[in-house]
């Protein structure tokens, strides 16, 4: 396992030098370094010494990729894209191009992301297996019918039609809960109730027809009939076998993804006013500041593969069979 | 409280009694209190008023900063009055011998104007660490360093604080901080042409800070700044070039607020900037208040300043202000509001519908609301819905000084006649567009009303703008019957065909006129405005083409003089019709000279009218001919139509009954300490509004009940029954 663990770490170094190279190439195609001092400095009354000083200043005056002013290593190491990458392979954000210590915002703004994503997360699975589970159960019955269609119907809705009819009806006509903010400590639950209540909601069309795929397909085979002739409960039967069993594709989907909550959500907390990461990261990419969106698609790189990880160690936790060992 | 208000929600049952509000985001301690709940939609950049220029920026600093000078609450136009300065300073006048000389000299004559600004005594601080001194009178936190940081994460972390009184220095400490090469000021380039010794200050601090290691501290007390002098321990003087009268306006503007030395060795420690400890992110000043909270994700919190000096309410304004109630607090002790909390909303919609309940006090009105808010008459005249009346609320109602504008390239061979089709048929095609281009259907359609038509590039409210006949622009508008009337189309033809394109072709070629219009798109209704836009040209028969950019393709178009069409906007600094018509001026050539003329228009005729009426003042015997020139001036624009002039918007608010002493105001921006609420009545109102409906819960359960039995009976029974069906 350890063996293994490792050289997965050392896949993932290639792996994320690519990922800054892209985001970087990308970057830099739309923005040049003038045009990301001119939006730092504003467009008023901005002198083009001033832009001189500011890209000299935060070392945005080099060359993009080769320095061919430089001599040796320096030919490579001289340039924006080393200077402000290689640094970030060790845990140094820097700082935005406000002056701001990255590393500091995003361990403040993980709370308020983690805070709404974990619990929409936890309870979105349980309701979505849970009702999936109900469905497989009356499989083929009145229940079942109407069951698939109020999901494909939830499928149907645009995510941001849960949010404003939410909003509206929740905290607007029936005055329930705030329509939105963010408070720390014990306030935080009066604000998180409705973005969770909407993700959960907005969730269960999709991934209760994956996960109702999933169960009837292992309700058909063998050892589930073998284990209702010995007089199983249906109940047994489903949570017992069929649930255990079906849980390799739900881990595959579901695994990969708890790294990432970390990293939260564009449209919810922007709607929400959650001050988290995903609000961040649509304010950096508005503001251009590069220093910040290099730093969160490196971290979202980093969280998706050891999210990748997670899900094949959870294999060897849930299927006997699987293991890394030779 | 927080526990019953916990239980009220988990047993929804037990709570038709529950009188509180639910959807309340405030905490409970807070209810009933002198607090003033406003939102904020784009987080501040910068709160170092060396660096802040922007609203967002101002709104904060604005409050806690006290520049020398300060707008009048109340009165209009603009008016200067002291903040923390004894008296708006009267500049004197030197030749370049020396010699001083007269108010009125020529501003010809006039090398150096010097302006003596003695600020109040007794003056203090907001109590900040930077000032706490240990028993020996030394500062208590000079020689921080990493490890004597662990642990302190916000400037409420240090146990001590302290105050001092503002002195002059720390006026002049701020004025070399303009030159600051790491602090990147916004006008810095613009005071070093003004402020003597100010360019060679930044010259001198440059070559310093490359010596500095990268979080080193730069102490400006090191260097000298020659055009900046202290008097005596409350005066100081500022020497600048020539004549410019509108420096008094800068002295209102936070550039010019007082930093203390202290303060910026205090933050400049090593450690200090990892943990945003910053003067950007925790500003000091002698305002009315201090900002207690900064997460500008979040909420921004600005509390009473308990060691501010003290103003009085003004009795004076105009003549409408006593109707409607803004003297009646005339004398009292300012400020009213003990604390404002500033909340981040990103969206319009939950900004909205929290005015309505009463959680904010005040709001704009965006396009999303506007006919929720606002009805229009038949007669054009604006009046709130019955829906915002019967909740007591109140509009308020100006025109910014802004001026939004289609604007032509003049070096552009077609429409600036450049080495092209000449100067005089291109001048009749911009005439004839200027004609076109319908502006009040455009503030009809997509600014539901909210702007005026511009007659020249000067907004109402500032001195040259005139009403009536004698304002409009001749080239666009009639006058009949007492009302201004967009001239007709056929007009613009006529113009369109002596200018050589009759019926939007080429008289010789025969081929059709296409213009090529660069904007920055992508917006909501940017497809219908275009689109609108189109039609208006195609009233010519002249075709428009679009091309979207983004905005840094569009900037950089800009500068190199590559655009043909451009629509652009501006709004004013300070209330002067300089920063206005310097927008034209031709030594402000975008392409040309890098200024602000994105038109890139040079006229030596409005020049030479230009470099007259900047350096004068508005006011005093010389007022009116000033007047005079600035009416020749905006002529020579009207005749030459460098931009369509378009429309100076109108600002919307709306203001919750509780809340007073509000009015307008769109330079002056330290207006917190002005305003003042019913928190009883506020109270009162949230109450009434917002009691939770509790039905839903009921008849959720009864939904949960009626899916859930039935799939129970159903399981139940196939648990029961048997594989074969009993005989």
């Amino acid at each position: 396992m350890l063996a293994y663990l490792v050289r997965r770490l050392l896949y993932a170094l290639p792996i994320l030098i690519g990922v800054n190279l892209i985001t970087f190439a990308l970057f830099f195609v739309v923005n040049t370094p003038d045009d990301m001092a001119r939006m730092q400095l504003g467009v008023k009354r901005v002198t083009p010494d001033a832009i001189e000083k500011w890209k000299a200043e935060r070392g945005y005056d080099k060359p993009l990729f080769v320095n061919s002013a430089a001599s040796g290593a320096g030919v490579l190491t001289e340039t924006i894209f080393f200077a402000k990458s290689a640094r970030m392979f060790v845990g140094d954000f820097g700082r935005a191009e406000d002056g701001r210590d990255i590393a500091r915002e995003i361990s403040a703004r993980m709370g308020p992301s983690l805070a709404i994503a974990l619990p929409t997360f936890v309870l979105g699975l349980f309701v979505t297996v849970a009702f999936a589970l109900v469905l497989a159960f009356f499989r083929a019955s009145y229940l079942d019918f109407w069951g698939v269609v109020l999901c494909v119907a939830l499928m149907s809705i645009s995510g941001l039609f849960y949010i404003i009819g939410g909003q509206y009806l929740i905290s607007k006509v029936w005055k329930l809960v705030p329509i939105s903010g963010y408070g720390g400590g014990v306030e935080a639950w009066k604000f998180l109730i409705l973005p969770v209540l909407i993700g959960v909601v907005s969730g269960i069309g999709s991934s209760t027809r994956w996960y109702r795929t999933i169960f009837l397909e292992e309700i058909g085979k063998d050892y589930v009939r073998t284990a209702r002739a010995k007089g199983l409960s249906e109940a047994a039967v489903l949570f017992r076998h069929v649930l255990r069993n079906a849980l390799i594709p739900i881990l595959t989907g579901v695994v990969v993804v708890i790294p990432l909550l970390f990293m939260g959500s564009l449209l919810t907390e922007s709607f929400f006013g959650i001050p988290g990461l995903g609000s961040y990261t649509i304010d950096a990419i508005n503001a251009q500041d590069f220093a910040v969106v290099r730093a969160m698609v490196f971290i979202g790189s980093v969280l998706y593969i050891v999210g990748l990880m997670l899900t094949d160690i959870s294999y060897t936790l849930v299927d006997p069979r699987i293991r890394f060992d030779r | 409280m927080r526990v019953s208000r916990f239980a009220c929600f988990l047993l929804p049952f037990l709570l038709v009694a529950c009188g509180n509000e639910w959807n309340d985001p405030y905490p409970a301690a807070e209810r009933g209190k002198n607090i003033l709940y406003t939102a904020f939609t784009d987080r501040p950049k910068h709160l170092d008023p060396v660096q802040s220029y922007t609203e967002d920026e101002i709104t904060f600093t604005a409050q806690i900063y006290e520049p020398p000078l300060q707008y009048h609450y109340l009165k209009r136009p603009y008016t200067l009055v002291p903040a923390t300065a004894e008296q708006v300073p009267v500049p004197r006048y030197y030749a370049a011998d020396g010699r001083e000389l007269p108010s009125d000299a020529p501003a010809a004559a006039i090398a150096h104007s010097v302006y003596e600004i003695r600020i109040k005594p007794g003056i203090l601080y907001q109590p900040h660490p930077a000032f706490a001194l240990d028993a020996a009178g030394q500062p208590r936190y000079a020689d921080l360093d990493r490890e004597r940081l662990r642990g302190i994460e916000r400037l409420s972390d240090f146990a001590h604080s302290g105050t001092r009184e503002l002195v002059a220095d720390d006026y002049i400490y701020e004025i070399k901080r303009l030159a600051h090469p790491r602090l990147h000021s916004p006008i810095f380039g613009m005071m070093a042409e003004r402020i003597v010794g100010l360019k060679e200050l930044g010259d001198e601090l440059q070559r310093a800070a490359q010596e500095l290691p990268a979080d080193g501290w730069l102490d400006l007390d090191r260097f000298a700044l020659d055009g900046v002098t202290r008097v005596d321990r409350h005066t100081y003087r500022i020497k600048l070039r020539g004549k410019y009268p509108q420096f008094l306006y800068w002295l209102a503007m936070p550039f010019f607020a007082p930093v203390p030395r202290e303060a910026d060795r205090f933050y400049n420690q090593p450690g200090m900037a990892e943990k945003n400890l910053t003067l950007d992110w925790y500003p000091i000043g002698t305002g009315p208040y201090l900002l207690a909270e900064n997460n500008p994700n979040s909420r921004m919190v600005l509390e009473r300043n308990p060691n501010f000096h003290g103003e009085s309410y003004p009795c004076e304004g105009e003549a409408e202000d006593a109707a409607a109630g803004l003297l009646a607090d005339c004398g009292k002790p300012l400020p009213f509001i003990d604390k404002a909390v500033f909340s981040r909303e990103k969206e319009s919609i939950p900004y909205w519908n929290k005015f309505l309940q009463g959680y904010f006090d005040a709001s704009g009105i965006s396009s999303d609301s506007f006919d929720q808010a606002v009805r229009l008459n038949v007669g054009g005249d604006v009046a709130l819905s019955d829906e915002m009346r019967g909740k007591g609320i109140r509009l308020l109602t100006s025109v910014r000084p802004s001026t939004f504008y289609m604007g032509f390239n003049l070096l552009d061979p077609v429409v600036g006649g450049k080495d092209g089709v000449g100067p005089e048929r291109a001048r009749k095609l911009r005439q004839a567009l200027s004609i076109a281009i319908d502006q009040e259907e455009f503030i009809s359609i997509f600014m539901n009303g909210r702007g005026v038509a511009a007659m020249s590039p000067l907004p109402p409210g500032i001195f040259g703008y005139l009403e009536g006949e004698a304002g409009i622009n001749p080239v666009v508008y009639d006058w009949k019957d007492g009302h201004v009337q967009r001239k007709p189309v056929a007009a613009a033809k006529k113009l369109l065909a002596e200018a050589g394109w009759p019926n939007g072709r080429d008289a010789k070629s025969g081929e059709p006129l296409v213009l090529n219009l660069d904007t920055t798109g992508g917006g909501m209704g940017d497809k219908s405005r275009l689109d609108w836009l189109t039609r208006q040209f195609a009233k010519l028969d002249i075709q428009l083409v679009v091309r979207s950019t983004d905005f840094n393709r569009f900037q950089e178009k800009l500068r190199k003089g590559a655009v043909q069409l451009y629509y652009l906007g501006w709004n004013a600094d300070y209330p002067d019709p300089e920063n206005f018509l310097f927008l034209l001026a031709g030594n402000e050539g975008r392409a040309t000279k890098g200024g602000e003329n994105s038109s890139n228009y040079a006229s030596p005729e409005f020049d030479r009218l230009y470099e007259r009426l900047k350096n004068m003042e508005s006011d005093g015997p010389r007022g009116a001919e000033r007047l005079e020139l600035i009416r020749q001036a905006l002529a020579i624009l009207q005749r030459d139509a460098p931009w369509i002039f378009g429309f100076h918007p109108k600002s919307y608010t709306l203001g919750h009954a509780w809340l007073y002493n509000r009015k307008p105001t769109e330079i002056g921006n330290n207006i917190l300490k002005y305003q003042r609420i019913d928190a009883a009545a506020r109270a009162a109102q949230r109450e009434a509004w917002n009691r939770p409906v509790l039905w839903p819960f009921f008849a959720g359960a009864a939904l949960l009940l009626a899916v859930v039995l039935p799939a129970v009976l159903g399981y139940r029974r196939r648990e029961r029954g048997t594989a074969r069906p009993s005989a």
